[in-house]
């Protein structure tokens, strides 16, 4: 390896605002001046505001410099950047940036700091230290030690792991499964594909933790085709983990059997539900399945089967590495650890917050965030996807935790934060929510599928102000219909968004309504 | 992008190489579009007899789906994302913006272009989010879409 290393990040976000032309214009610059350098495509640090990032390894740490466009290629090299040299980019040490020192990294700590497929540099930052305690353990305890860190699943609903585990180790069954769901659809969340993409092996590790601990032989890892790097790269390290002996016919040399596959959705929100996505992983249409049974005694093929979040399996390394006690040593009452927030929408300051459970929505839209990206007041803030709820400046000092959220009218979901300032009209939000389950909906439950599109027919009118009072009544009503009588969250919280919308925000469903918009 | 042009022939092979995977049809309709980019009528029941399922099998996930398509797509595919966190910075507009200047409307394709609405692409933080055939446009505005159907990646 040559002396000096460049890191550009190969991250979809940051490729998406032009990483892949600034690594050419910079391997194109170093070979005309004669510089030998390694050029590393690591996963992004998360402060995707700064996309693309560039670092270089110096001495002191690696230093940053961003945003970095093709053209600012040149005088990068004018300033000797490949030697850490001043420029008016320069954003000091990467881990003294505010923004990413303030954060708590535990499930992300590797994202941004790896090359992502290199098996090597996985463990020398501390990869596979889970996994290889886990296997001196017996099944029990494994159980124990995630039960007792608190973890809870990231995916929306915040069961806790270790319990939905030990169901399945304590059911009988000769195939059982570990399903990843990495189907991600919530708009404003990309926590999980920035993980599979900036650091895939902590992914495959978790998974492999709760094979042996309930004695699972085959994994589903179920990504939404939306992204296709992260499914690229997920194939890949599953390749690479099969060639080292880790996945396969004997686990790191135990006599453990686990191998992993992917499967790949294809554009729907509720295969997202975890029985919807047993049927699609199955090869069937996406419709939700009643319950019980529970999937984790019936599950994909009949099988037992744990299924958890991306985030949630990739917390559990960390867990098994550092012990339970630190885990559960952060956060808030029953919300341990860190949560992984995705600060999105209108924002000055987007990307990945990872912090302890309890910080206020104050501090992450407006220390973190930076208020609005148009520098317009933020009016609007909705958490936890399309089916969470609509808050207003007034609950800013909301702590962000599962029981909090809840208390306040909301859910936590999947750690999405969009914001939105002045110029948002809440009813045509209100309207979206409605359309976007009518859209969605797997159609088995009557309230869900005709009451959504009975639901934003009733919006529209009240945004044209006809029959105000009578149409706001016939809503509230609708909306209390699908909540009692929806199989899944898809019908039963779409009235979250519509509901919080009227109530944090009358003035949109009246007096500007009509003419006034 | 370089699509194969469909033959039953093409099909088979294709089909033969997954129907014996454990719940294989929506993966074999999957795979047959990855290569032909749609799924004619005839391949249902191509489908159906590979995995030996029914017909109607086939067809109810084929038209469950909202990727999978049975019509020719047309030489670029615009998707803008209209999800929250884009429309918050103004996705909505560049849809209207989009449907102008390629003188198209959301799902009514030319023979060139075919804008489509999506349901977030993960780049909440740097939307509005629009993906041109496979490239993943951050920030996107009129220009840049303008630029990427071009192929021309610098703009
Ligand atoms: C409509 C709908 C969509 C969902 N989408 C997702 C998703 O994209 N990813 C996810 O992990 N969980 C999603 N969930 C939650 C899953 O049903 C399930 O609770 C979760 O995958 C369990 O994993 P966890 O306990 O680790 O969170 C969704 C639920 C509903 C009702
Ligand atoms: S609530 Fe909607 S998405 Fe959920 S099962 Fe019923 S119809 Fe399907
Ligand atoms: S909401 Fe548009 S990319 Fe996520």
């Amino acid at each position: 390896m040559s002396a000096i290393t460049v890191f550009v990040p190969k991250d979809s976000a940051a490729r998406s605002v032009g990483a892949d032309r600034v690594a050419i214009a910079i391997a194109h610059e170093a070979t005309k001046y004669g510089i030998d350098l390694t050029l590393v495509r690591n996963g992004s640090r998360g402060a995707l505001w700064l996309e693309p990032l560039v670092e270089v390894a110096t001495d002191r740490g690696r230093t940053a410099y961003g945003p970095v466009r093709v053209e600012d290629v040149p005088s990068l090299f004018s300033a000797d950047f490949h030697l850490g040299g001043k420029h008016p980019l320069s954003l000091g040490l990467t881990d003294e940036i505010t923004w990413l020192a303030r954060q708590d990294r535990v499930t992300f700590a590797r994202v941004g700091i790896v090359d992502p497929l290199s098996l090597a540099d996985y463990e020398a930052h501390g990869g596979l230290a889970g996994l290889r305690r886990a296997l001196s353990m017996a099944r029990e305890e494994i159980i124990s030690e995630v039960i007792d860190s608190g973890l809870r699943g990231r995916g929306g609903a915040g069961f806790p792991a270790g319990i939905k585990w030990r169901t399945v180790l304590q059911t009988t069954g000769d195939h059982k499964y570990i399903c990843c769901n990495a189907d991600e659809g919530d708009s404003g969340t990309f926590a999980d594909r920035m993980l599979i993409e900036g650091d895939p092996f902590t992914l495959l590790e978790g998974m492999t933790i709760a094979a042996i601990a309930v004695g699972a032989v085959e994994g589903v890892i179920y990504v939404r085709s939306e992204y296709p790097d992260a499914i690229e790269t997920l194939r890949q390290a599953i390749d690479i983990a099969r060639e080292q002996g880790w996945l396969g016919k004997s686990v790191l040399g135990s006599l453990h059997v686990f191998d992993i596959r992917i499967r790949v959705g294809a554009g729907s929100y509720v295969c997202g539900e975890e029985t919807a996505m047993l049927e699609s992983i199955e090869g069937k249409r996406g419709v939700v399945r009643s319950k019980p049974p529970l999937p984790a005694i019936c599950g994909l093929f009949g099988q037992p089967t744990v299924i958890n979040n991306v985030l949630t399996l990739a917390s559990v390394p960390a867990i098994l590495a550092g012990g339970a006690v630190a885990y559960q040593a952060r956060g808030v009452g029953r919300s341990t650890g860190t949560q992984v927030f995705q600060l999105a929408g209108n924002i000055a300051r987007g990307g990945i917050v990872e912090t302890r459970f309890g910080v206020t929505l104050d501090t992450l839209i407006n220390d973190f965030g930076a208020g609005a990206l148009t520098r317009r007041p933020v009016r609007a803030v909705q958490i936890g996807g399309p089916l969470g709820a609509y808050f207003s400046t007034s609950l800013f000092d909301l702590s962000m935790d599962y029981e909090s959220l809840l208390a306040a009218g909301g859910m936590l979901g999947h750690g999405g934060v969009v914001v939105f300032d002045e110029s948002v009209d809440m009813a045509v939000q209100a309207k979206f929510a409605m359309e976007f389950c009518a859209l969605e909906s797997c159609g088995k439950c009557t309230p869900c599928r005709l009451g959504s599109t009975r639901g934003a027919e009733t919006i529209e009118k009240i945004i044209n102000g006809l029959d105000l009072e009578g149409n706001k009544k016939l809503l509230l009503d609708l909306c209390e219909v699908m909540t009692d009588g929806s199989l899944c969250a898809m019908g039963g919280l779409t009235p979250l968004p519509v509901r919080s919308a009227m109530l944090h925000f009358a003035e949109d469903f009246g007096s500007r309504t009509g003419a006034a918009r | 992008m370089s699509l194969v042009p469909w033959s039953k022939e093409a099909a088979l092979r294709i089909l033969a190489t997954m129907c014996d995977e454990p719940g294989p049809i929506l993966i074999c309709l999957q795979a047959l579009q990855a290569e032909f980019g749609y799924i004619p009528e005839d391949a249902v029941a191509f489908v159906a007899d590979a995995c030996n399922v029914s017909r109607a099998d086939v067809h109810g996930v084929l038209t469950y789906y909202h990727d999978l398509r049975t019509s020719v797509p047309p030489q670029s595919s615009i998707r803008i994302c209209v999800a929250e966190a884009c429309q918050a910075v103004g996705s909505r507009e560049l849809v209207t913006a989009a449907e102008g200047a390629f003188g198209t409307t959301l799902g009514a394709p030319n023979d060139l272009v075919e804008i489509e609405s999506a349901y977030c692409f993960g780049n909440c933080a740097l939307g509005p989010a629009a993906m041109v055939d496979h490239q993943l446009i951050g920030r996107a505005s009129l220009e840049k879409l303008l630029a990427a159907v071009q192929g021309d990646e610098d703009k």
